[in-house]
């Protein structure tokens, strides 16, 4: 078996005059956990759809577990697991019946599927609703039995699209526990989501998309080496107010960044890089010293905040 | 126990069975894992409104064969023969019963799962082609006709409406009318964006039902009309049970049967190519 789970080169997908995604490459390794990150229409879902095989790429290659998706689509479906990002349970049925039948699409017989439908409702945590119909759940449970859905054909690779969208921060957690321990079992993750701290938690290795390219890859940790410094002072001086320290403040750090609500302060020491700010003189409404994260990387890179 | 396999799944191995066969990329040669699915969804269904499209053909037989043949008379077959009102309509209302079962799961029930269910876009993540999709959905349509046309027989064969042997192959025949109807259902709707669109199914569907031969002979219209009716799928199908049922055996037959093989073919091309283009584009 072939270790690249996932060889993109130079792929494109235009859609009428839209270029959706323009020339990207990338490559999955076996057991590796992969982020496509990026802000709404950078090209991270429809990146997605060509990898599920549900969509043919218009330029590049494309290669799925050393197959063709075009001429071999339902064979590399039959590897894959796809949680969509608006889960797409069927709502006319029971939980586990959604498991059930969604396995017999694949064509697995009923001998294999009546413990596998076992096992994946104690995965999900959802044994004691398995005869509630989709609706009957929540948000949260919901996306845990799509993604218990994606499991049924014992998948090498699972594609998750917005993984925790629109859920609380309690149900992310959860969430993201059942990720690790698929991750653990070695399973492939591909993962597309505009959370930073997400990606952070979950990926291994990410590629930053905007408007259909790639603007950086590596490991989350890599990124924020390379594009960003170790530390940020977020300093808020007032509304209107801000540009008028920023360029005192420039003279005290690596780098900034002016919002519209505050000013973002790139140095390797916060704390001294603050004190030095009020020591000039300058005293902010409020500041906070952080560390670096994916945020500072895409705004680097794109000038512009992932979520806006 | 592990949620992943090492090597090769069995889902897999299935799916590469079909490695090589012609339209491996649209067909699995697993519609009736489609068809099960309709059967696990319809146990939660209401049933009333099943119930609902099989008796207003019932209702159509009562009130004008039983209530208006009273003032009618009697007609004559296509052989001369004379038959009473009720046993001319029955026929019709039997090829209608099956194309209401037909219509009704493959335009409403098909535009509910395609646009706001999304049914078919998660069939197609999985080694599911476009080609069982429609197959296994024109075949639960086609189902649901055939019960229609089924409880519509258990009805009018003991009032005496059914004259020949022959009557029972207006089964099969119903079944063959539903087939095209789900057929080409499922295709239209396929193409159809909003539910304003949708109604200009019913606004066809009407129509065809009253002056397809259905309650009279379509001889009374001028003759170019009488081209246009006989191209309607409905009249293609009133005939062929009308003459099913009082015994009439002729090379029409042939041309109905044929009628419907076509529709049914065509139907399925539009929804293959029309399925492939929305949600694997």
């Amino acid at each position: 078996m072939t270790s690249d789970m996932i060889v993109a080169k130079d792929l494109k997908k235009v859609y009428g005059d839209f270029v959706a995604v323009d020339g990207i490459n990338f490559t999955v390794k076996q057991g590796e956990s992969f982020g496509l990150l990026g802000p709404n229409g950078a090209g991270k879902s429809t990146t997605m759809k060509m990898i599920s095989s549900v969509s043919k790429r218009t330029g590049g290659e494309l290669t799925i577990l050393g197959k063709d998706p075009d001429k071999f689509g339902p064979e590399i479906r039959a590897h894959l697991g796809v949680v969509p990002q608006k889960d797409m349970l069927d709502r006319e049925l029971k939980a586990w019946e959604n498991l059930y039948t969604y396995g017999r699409y694949f064509g697995l017989s009923r001998k294999f599927l009546k413990p596998k439908v076992e096992e994946l409702l104690a995965f999900a945590q959802l044994e004691e609703k398995r005869n509630e119909k989709v609706e009957e759940l929540s948000g949260g449970m919901q996306r845990r039995l799509a993604i218990a859905r994606g499991l049924v054909n014992e998948p090498e690779m699972l594609l998750l699209d917005e993984p925790t969208t629109g859920l609380d921060p309690q149900a992310r957690h959860i969430l993201w526990d059942r990720l690790f321990r698929l991750k653990e079992q070695g399973v492939t993750l591909v993962i597309t989501t505009h959370y930073m701290d997400e990606a952070e938690q979950l990926c291994d290795r990410l590629i930053v998309m905007d408007k259909g390219k790639i603007m950086a890859d590596g490991s989350p940790t890599e990124l924020i080496k390379k594009y960003s410094s170790k530390e940020v002072v977020e300093v808020r001086f007032g509304t209107d107010k801000n540009e008028q320290f920023a360029d005192e403040i420039k003279k005290l750090a690596d780098r900034i960044e002016v919002l519209p609500d505050r000013i973002l302060v790139y140095t390797a020491h916060g704390e001294q890089t603050l004190e030095a700010i009020v020591a000039k003189g300058m005293n902010p409404v409020t500041s906070l010293v952080r560390r670096s994260s994916l945020e500072d990387v895409f705004l680097r890179l794109t000038g512009r905040t992932l979520v806006d | 126990m592990s949620l992943i396999q090492a090597g090769v799944t069995s889902a897999v191995a299935i799916a590469e069975r079909r490695r090589g066969k012609l339209g491996q990329s649209v067909y699995a040669g697993r519609p009736h894992r489609v068809i099960q699915r309709s059967f696990f969804a319809l146990k939660s269904s209401t049933w009333l409104g099943v119930v609902s499209g099989f008796v207003e053909p019932v209702f159509y037989l009562l009130a004008f064969g039983l209530g208006i043949g009273q003032i009618i008379g009697n007609l004559t077959d296509g052989a001369g023969n004379p038959v009473s009102y009720s046993q001319y309509i029955a026929p019709a209302l039997l090829a209608t019963s099956a194309m209401n079962g037909a219509i009704y799961d493959s335009t409403w029930n098909v535009f509910f799962k395609m646009h706001f269910a999304k049914l078919y876009q998660t069939m197609l993540h999985t080694s599911l082609g476009a080609l069982d999709v429609a197959i296994g959905e024109i075949s639960w349509a086609l189902m649901r006709g055939t019960v229609y046309a089924i409880g519509f027989m258990i009805v009018v064969t003991p009032m005496g409406l059914v004259t020949s042997w022959y009557g029972l192959l207006a089964i099969p025949a119903a079944t063959l009318i539903a087939f095209g109807f789900g057929s080409i259902g499922m295709a239209v709707t396929s193409y159809v964006t909003n539910f304003q669109q949708m109604n200009w199914v019913n606004f066809f569907m009407l129509p065809m039902f009253m002056f397809s031969g259905t309650f009279f002979p379509i001889s009374i219209y001028p003759e170019p009309i009488q081209y246009v009716v006989m191209a309607m799928p409905l009249w293609q199908g009133v005939e062929m049970v009308r003459g099913l049922m009082l015994g009439i055996i002729d090379g029409a037959l042939f041309v109905h049967i044929a009628y419907f093989l076509l529709m049914t073919i065509a139907g399925l091309i539009f929804t293959t190519r029309r399925l492939t283009a929305l949600f694997m584009r």
